[in-house]
């Protein structure tokens, strides 16, 4: 009998702290988040950054997000659609969404699909400057079948149609709320870009841009007991070392994005004992790009960097090829990434389904790259530098200015120089480096340098769009290297037309060795995402694919 | 004083038409771009379609044209409306940060409270300290309180807030957890419990900021007050029997105050321009913060205007200066 009683109420205080985790919405008073860089807006559609993205994913979402495997899940939409359950059409031409049914808005307004459709005639709305405008170009049409049921029809087969309406970057706006912005109004909607009403477990009370965003939760969140948090208080400003310092040394708050710090210096912080720096792998992977086409000043400027042109040094294979086997990856990776980096030969390096896990490049072979440049005719001059009909292998590289990378600069040219190569080193600031305008010489997509180092990633989990960044025919944006392999366009076009998640993840391993070998883009460190979580903070779920944010509704205090 | 006072703000309008003009400009030659925070991957149709809404790509003519009757006739009205409820503005498109595309006005708004506050106290804090320090220094000259003093407001001028901001946080709040190291700029003071939190999130920027303060003007009124007390005058008062008090506060104090003054009135518009470092070190977000982040992000329209209110606030502390100078010396005249 007394055992039975002891057994009976430990269940009862087991079920107790089962439930308190789940307890009722808002019981855990307020969160605090530092986002450092600051967002300056709650629209991701014209947002500058990520920053801006990340914040807006507590208010506004997508039919549907990707969970901390990479794993589509359904938020706003009832199910995902597939080939299988007809959700998406045979031919690959259209997809249909349906919309869980009761849906609300914060202000008490139901979510119907009239919504769904008014959202991608914003982003497709020329005037508005769209920055997600990227997942909806292949669309012909967005229709409305009913109050809960949208069809997307595509101009072409789309083997992955999970590009518009997913992930924090295409979340869903009220049409009702956003009905002037349209067109050339975009701009002056300031309340609606700075409290828009959403869907998600949050609403915003108070943003003032750059510095403080103040949410509660969102009574109309479909989820009665979510969430535990009855706050949100997103800070910026500073910089890294003083949002690590808040979270992990003095535990002021409980979640800071992005801590890119020295791994010494973050352990350090963690003695502390207040709170846990978080590493997330991703999709980052900081790569060396080959120009294979000829920077030359002296060429007219339409025909500089372009196809026209090879690249008198670079177009040969085998110097690409001796240039990588000069490099030995896991010392550049300790070096300057320590736990955050892991030396990589995969331009995708993750999911699991689509990275090749090829190893060939790691081992760094100094002799073996001498002696394959001897065979492609640069023979070792007297003062060490390579040479062939009179010209010297000299290379420029240029990357941005950053510790890290000009360290990374400094021991590549090293190397190279041991096997025979000049190396010219310029740094750029980032904000001009990776600048928009076609006419500034310095950005990464004009490329005027022999090679380039930065990091280049995509954003969800499908690579799809970052395998066709390096076709033929997007030479003169996106495919920095110039790369064009008509064997490489051809598997890109067959990845195109395939739904099958098994059979895209073969065509990505094949595409992935076509590329490797070419050289023409040289991984070097596939780098993880680091946040510092407070021990005080439970639920949360890193994630690489969407918003890091992305399960808040699930937070809740340790107690 | 009235003549001169207007001649002086009529010869300033050319003197900030020129100076907003070579802000545009060098904003324009500076390389950098809004877009540049964007994913590399990003298409660039995809791009020049967001320059294009931007209106990154308008002749330069043009830009400086729209920001110029944004800045004169557009806001002035808009404030106007604001004030008394009319409708001049509706559909009028004022200046609009490239960052928020929120009205710049309205984020200058928002930052100016923590700015006051924060820097103003730093200021006024910081002179209650240098003026008995700078007083007491001179008087006592080379008495150990003036080696004390002159060391510590070398230190302070010498130390960038930079470094002793950071070291404040160390002491006060990694190691004592007495102070926080974030300012919480929606913190609302209505009970004894939050005014304390307001001070003592205050705390800490206010002495990075006041040290320097009083290590500058402590250093002017002491050699000011040095000139002064060997002066004639000073003789004749204490000849005439007047006690000590009375010389030095009233008759040297007040003589050595006017160089001072002008220093302290064109130390005025740093108070609005706010402090870049420490405000970046304590995340209060002011308008330093807000000048800087602008500049970081390529923000053109918003540094423009912060920078052009800047020289707008300088040239008129430099009047008010100059006005000073003719009340507290009576020898100047400027008609």
């Amino acid at each position: 009998m007394f055992r039975l009683k002891s057994l009976l109420t430990g269940g009862v205080i087991a079920t107790l702290l089962v439930t308190s985790a789940f307890a009722k919405r808002g019981a855990d008073g307020i969160v605090k988040i530092l986002n450092w860089q600051a967002p300056s807006m709650m629209n991701p559609y014209l947002a500058g950054g990520d920053k801006e993205v990340i914040a807006a994913s507590l208010v506004l979402e997508p039919l549907a997000g990707y969970d901390e495997n990479g794993v589509l899940f359904p938020r706003l939409a009832a199910e995902i659609p597939t080939v299988e359950n007809g959700g998406v059409a045979e031919d690959l031409k259209s997809i249909t969404w349906k919309l869980k049914s009761g849906l609300k808005w914060s202000d008490g307004s139901p979510v119907t699909s009239k919504d769904v459709v008014f959202t991608a005639n914003y982003c497709m709305d020329p005037k508005v400057g769209c920055a997600a405008l990227a997942g909806f170009q292949g669309v012909d049409k967005v229709e409305a079948l009913d109050d809960l049921t949208v069809k997307v029809t595509f101009k072409e087969p789309t083997g992955v149609p999970y590009t518009l309406f997913v992930s924090q970057w295409s979340p869903i706006i009220q049409a009702n709320q956003f009905a002037d912005c349209l067109s050339a109004k975009a701009p002056t909607c300031t309340e609606a870009n700075f409290y828009p009403i959403g869907t998600g477990p949050f609403v915003v009370t108070s943003f003032k841009p750059n510095d403080a965003i103040q949410l509660k939760a969102n009574p109309n969140y479909r989820d009665a007991n979510k969430p535990a948090f009855a706050e949100v208080n997103v800070k910026g400003g500073g910089d890294a070392l003083g949002a690590a310092r808040a979270v992990l040394q003095t535990g002021e708050y409980d979640y800071a994005l992005n801590l890119q710090l020295a791994p010494d210096v973050l352990s350090e912080m963690e003695k502390g004992d207040k709170g846990k720096a978080g590493f997330t792998f991703g999709t980052t992977v900081e790569f060396l790009f080959m120009n294979l086409t000829d920077p030359s000043p002296s060429l007219p400027p339409e025909e500089r960097s372009t196809a026209k042109h090879p690249h008198p040094i670079l177009s040969d294979v085998r110097v690409r090829k001796a240039l990588s086997m000069a490099l030995d990856r896991a010392r550049l990776s300790d070096i300057g990434y320590g736990s955050m980096g892991k030396p990589t030969c995969d331009f995708v390096p993750a999911p699991p389904i689509f990275a090749a896990g090829s190893t060939s490049c790691l081992q760094q072979d100094i002799p073996g790259a001498k002696r394959l440049l001897d065979e492609a005719g640069w023979r070792q001059g007297p003062d060490g530098i390579r040479g062939k009909d009179g010209e010297k292998l000299k290379l420029t590289l240029v990357t941005t200015t950053n510790p890290v990378r000009n360290q990374f600069q400094a021991i590549i040219k090293q190397w190279w120089h041991d096997i025979g190569v000049e190396v010219e080193l310029r740094s750029i600031d980032a904000s001009v480096f990776f600048g928009s305008d076609p006419s500034n010489p310095e950005t990464y997509s004009n490329f005027y340098a022999d090679a380039q180092m930065w990091a280049n990633y995509f954003s969800g989990s499908d690579p799809g769009a970052y395998a066709e960044s390096y076709t033929c025919g997007q030479s003169h944006g996106s495919n920095t290297p110039r790369y064009c392999d008509t064997n490489y366009d051809a598997l890109v076009t067959e990845l195109g037309k395939t739904a099958d998640i098994e059979k895209r993840g073969e065509i990505v391993k094949k595409l992935n060795t076509i590329l490797m070998d070419s050289y023409a883009i040289m991984p070097l460190v596939w780098r993880a995402g680091v946040s510092g979580i407070s021990n005080t903070l439970g639920g949360t779920a890193s994630n690489a694919w969407d918003s890091e944010l992305w399960n808040a509704q699930d937070w809740y205090r340790n107690k | 004083m009235l003549n001169y006072a207007i001649r002086r703000l009529l010869i300033s309008v050319p003197t900030l038409c020129l100076i907003s003009l070579v802000i545009f400009s060098l904003l324009k030659m500076a390389p950098g771009d809004p877009l540049s925070q964007l994913p590399p991957s990003l298409p660039p149709e995809v791009r020049a379609n967001m320059r294009a809404a931007l209106g990154i790509d308008e002749p330069l003519f043009v830009q400086y044209l729209l920001w110029l009757k944004q800045f004169f006739v557009i806001e002035p009205l808009h404030g106007f409306d604001v004030l008394f409820g009319t409708h001049f503005t509706d559909g009028m498109q004022r200046i609009i940060s490239w960052q928020s595309r929120g009205p710049v006005f309205r984020i200058i708004a928002e930052r100016l409270p923590q700015t006051l506050l924060v820097v103003g106290l730093a200021y006024i804090v910081g002179l209650l300290i240098a003026l008995p320090i700078g007083i007491v220094s001179a008087y006592k000259q080379y008495s150990v309180f003036d080696q004390i003093g002159t060391f510590l407001s070398m230190l302070g001028l010498a130390v960038p807030s930079f470094f002793s901001g950071v070291l404040a946080i160390l002491i006060f709040a990694v190691y004592l957890d007495w102070l926080p190291t974030i300012y919480n700029t929606n913190l609302i003071v209505n009970s004894w419990s939050s005014f304390i939190e307001q001070l003592r999130q205050m705390a800490m920027p206010v002495m990075v900021l006041a040290v320097q303060t009083t290590a500058s003007i402590s250093r002017y009124l002491r050699s000011s007050m040095l000139d002064n007390l060997n002066q004639d005058y000073v003789r004749t008062a204490r000849a005439k029997g007047m006690g000590e008090n009375v010389v030095v506060l009233i008759h040297v104090l007040r003589n050595s105050m006017i160089p001072v003054v002008t220093v302290i009135a064109l130390g005025l518009p740093s108070i609005f321009a706010g402090a870049i470092v420490t405000e970046q070190i304590f995340k209060v977000n002011g308008i330093g913060e807000l000048l800087i982040t602008a500049i970081y992000a390529n923000d053109v329209p918003m540094v423009q205007t912060l920078a052009f209110i800047f020289a707008v606030l300088i040239v008129v502390f430099n009047l008010i200066a100059d006005l000073f100078y003719g009340l507290l010396d009576p020898r100047i005249r400027y008609d």
